[in-house]
């Protein structure tokens, strides 16, 4: 009874301990309070800009991008890895330049999305899909290429044809090793975006919230826009999360 | 010679899987060279042979999965490509559908040769009745134990009735429980349906018990080391195993075993 209790809120521990560490750290003026709010503030503060002020405008507009950038990458990104991955020759010769971009910090290559693009929003959301794209077409393609070898032996001895092993085996076998694909390239197409709002001349945007409140020094508004970035990139995760396990039931077993 | 001898056997039996002047080499090192064997219709033969001699790669080689160098293989006169044959593959986790219900594994064969969806539901109905399953095929194979998942991927293999059944090391990853009940149900099913069936087993006991025939190999370059008949009727249950049949069967399979492991 009671250790399933303390089971539940074992979770718990680790905010309640950050939470507390902040509000000691300030009410014991461990820290110059115009460096730090206290967290109580802060989390009003939050709160207050959620409900009436342009938090939720802004956080609506990183979501909705990321969004876009998304989907963009799935969309081209799950066709194009599969494919990839069905063809050893055609993985091969592109393997260097997947593993190249997929190794440079996307940040690196704003300034030339810049040239392209310019400042616009389009720049911003085609950077992020970018950077998403590469996770995705090389979670996919590694799904297919690793998938098991008796597996599709087995379907072609019981006489699929090459295109019904593609399609019943090669496919959902991938799925798994797609869904890592897509979880981390939403999370990258988060971070990308965040980046690109607090440097790409924006005028919306938890990034471009951040580093202008950061400019002005309220530093209350941007701990309380980096509270909201963190709960969203977390709720990402988890809400993939949750689909995977849910959809790709076999996963792991 | 020993070959020779063994194949005019007393009984004549009509040969159903023909193998004629098979080579395959890997990788510059030969396997086999002009290798001649004959598979009897409606009877089971078990492949024995030392580690690494080829056993797999013959029944591979016949099941078309693995491509020979030269030679030629019958299934009925036919080629195994015109042939409908069933496998059943030693690591059973990796050869099941996952994502798929344990029915629904069964039934996958015949969907994809697009048998209408009654008569699949009949099939595998019948199947599954045959070999009066304890389980609930609506889990997933990985909520199945190890036997419970050899048994759907026989049920599976079977389920196109198949005119020759290949199986490799079908009980090596089987509790000795499991093996019994198993190597029951093929018995069972060859004595119902006379499927062919060729058994790859690493396990001398298992390799005799169910045979008709043992086909003992020699180390690499493979051949025939000696084709063995065990014509002990069926059905064979646990007392055939005190039969002085099979013991002499089996202590003479060790003998040749013995011989060529460590010629
Ligand atoms: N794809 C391959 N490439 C190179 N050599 C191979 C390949 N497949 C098999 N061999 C070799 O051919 C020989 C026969 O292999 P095979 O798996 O048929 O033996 P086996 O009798 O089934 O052995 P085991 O008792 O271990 O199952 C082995 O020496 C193996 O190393
Ligand atoms: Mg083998």
């Amino acid at each position: 009874m009671t250790s399933q209790l303390t089971q539940r809120l074992l979770p718990l521990v680790g905010p309640l301990v950050f939470f507390a560490t902040w509000w000691v750290a300030v009410a014991a003026h461990l820290v110059n309070p115009v460096l730090m709010p206290s967290p109580v503030d802060t989390v009003i503060h939050m709160a207050a800009a959620l409900a009436t002020g342009t938090l939720g405008g802004d956080l609506a507009v990183t979501f909705l991008r990321t969004s876009i950038a998304f989907l963009v990458a799935a969309i081209v990104g799950v066709p194009l890895g599969t494919a990839l991955g069905a063809s050893a020759p055609l993985y091969r010769s592109v393997e260097f330049l997947i593993d190249f971009f997929r190794s440079t910090p996307s940040s690196a290559l704003i300034p030339l999305f810049m040239l392209i693009f310019g400042l616009s929003d389009a720049n911003k959301i085609a950077i992020a899909a970018f950077a998403a794209l590469l996770l995705v077409v090389f979670n996919s393609a590694y799904g297919v290429m690793n998938a098991r070898k008796t597996r599709i032996l087995a379907a072609k001895v019981m006489g699929a044809t090459p295109w019904q092993i593609f399609r019943e085996v090669l496919l959902k076998e991938s799925l798994s090793q797609t869904f890592v694909g897509l979880r981390t390239g939403v999370s990258m197409a988060l971070v990308i975006v965040i980046v690109a709002e607090m440097f790409i001349g924006a005028e919306s945007g938890l990034g471009h919230r951040i580093i202008d409140a950061q400019q002005v020094l309220n530093v209350k508004d941007m701990y309380a826009a980096i509270l909201v970035t963190g709960a969203l990139g977390y709720l990402l995760n988890v809400g993939f999360l949750v689909i995977e396990t849910r959809f790709i039931h076999w996963s792991g077993k | 010679m020993e070959q020779l001898v063994a194949q005019t056997g007393p009984a004549v039996e009509a040969a159903h899987i023909e193998v004629r002047r098979l080579s395959k080499s890997f990788s510059g090192s030969p396997l086999y060279t002009d290798f001649d064997v004959d598979f009897p219709r409606g009877k089971i033969v078990s492949i024995f042979g030392p580690n690494g001699c080829g056993k797999s790669t013959l029944m591979n080689m016949i099941a078309g999965i693995t491509p020979i160098d030269s030679g030629d293989i019958r299934i009925g006169g036919k080629t195994v490509k015109e042939s409908r044959i069933g496998y059943v593959f030693q690591q059973y986790r990796e050869a099941m559908f996952p994502w798929l219900r344990a029915w629904d594994n069964i039934a996958w064969p015949l969907r994809i040769a697009k048998v209408p969806e009654a008569e699949v539901k009949a099939r595998v109905d019948s199947i599954v009745a045959s070999f009066e399953i304890r389980f609930d095929l609506h889990r997933y194979p990985y909520e199945l134990s190890g036997g419970q998942q050899q048994t759907v991927c026989i049920m599976r293999a079977l389920v196109t009735r198949p005119e020759v059944l290949f199986l490799d090391e079908p009980f090596s990853a089987l509790d000795y429980e499991m093996t019994l009940f198993i190597r029951e149900k093929l018995q069972d099913i060859q004595m119902r349906t006379g499927t062919t069936m060729v058994i790859v087993s690493h396990d001398l006991e298992d390799a005799v018990f169910l045979a008709d025939k043992v086909l003992l190999l020699t180390r690499r370059p493979t051949r025939i080391a000696e084709y063995l008949p065990f014509p002990l009727g069926r059905p064979r249950t646990a007392e055939s195993m005190e039969d002085p049949l099979y013991l002499q069967t089996r202590s003479h399979a060790l003998a040749v075993f013995k011989r060529e492991a460590w010629a």
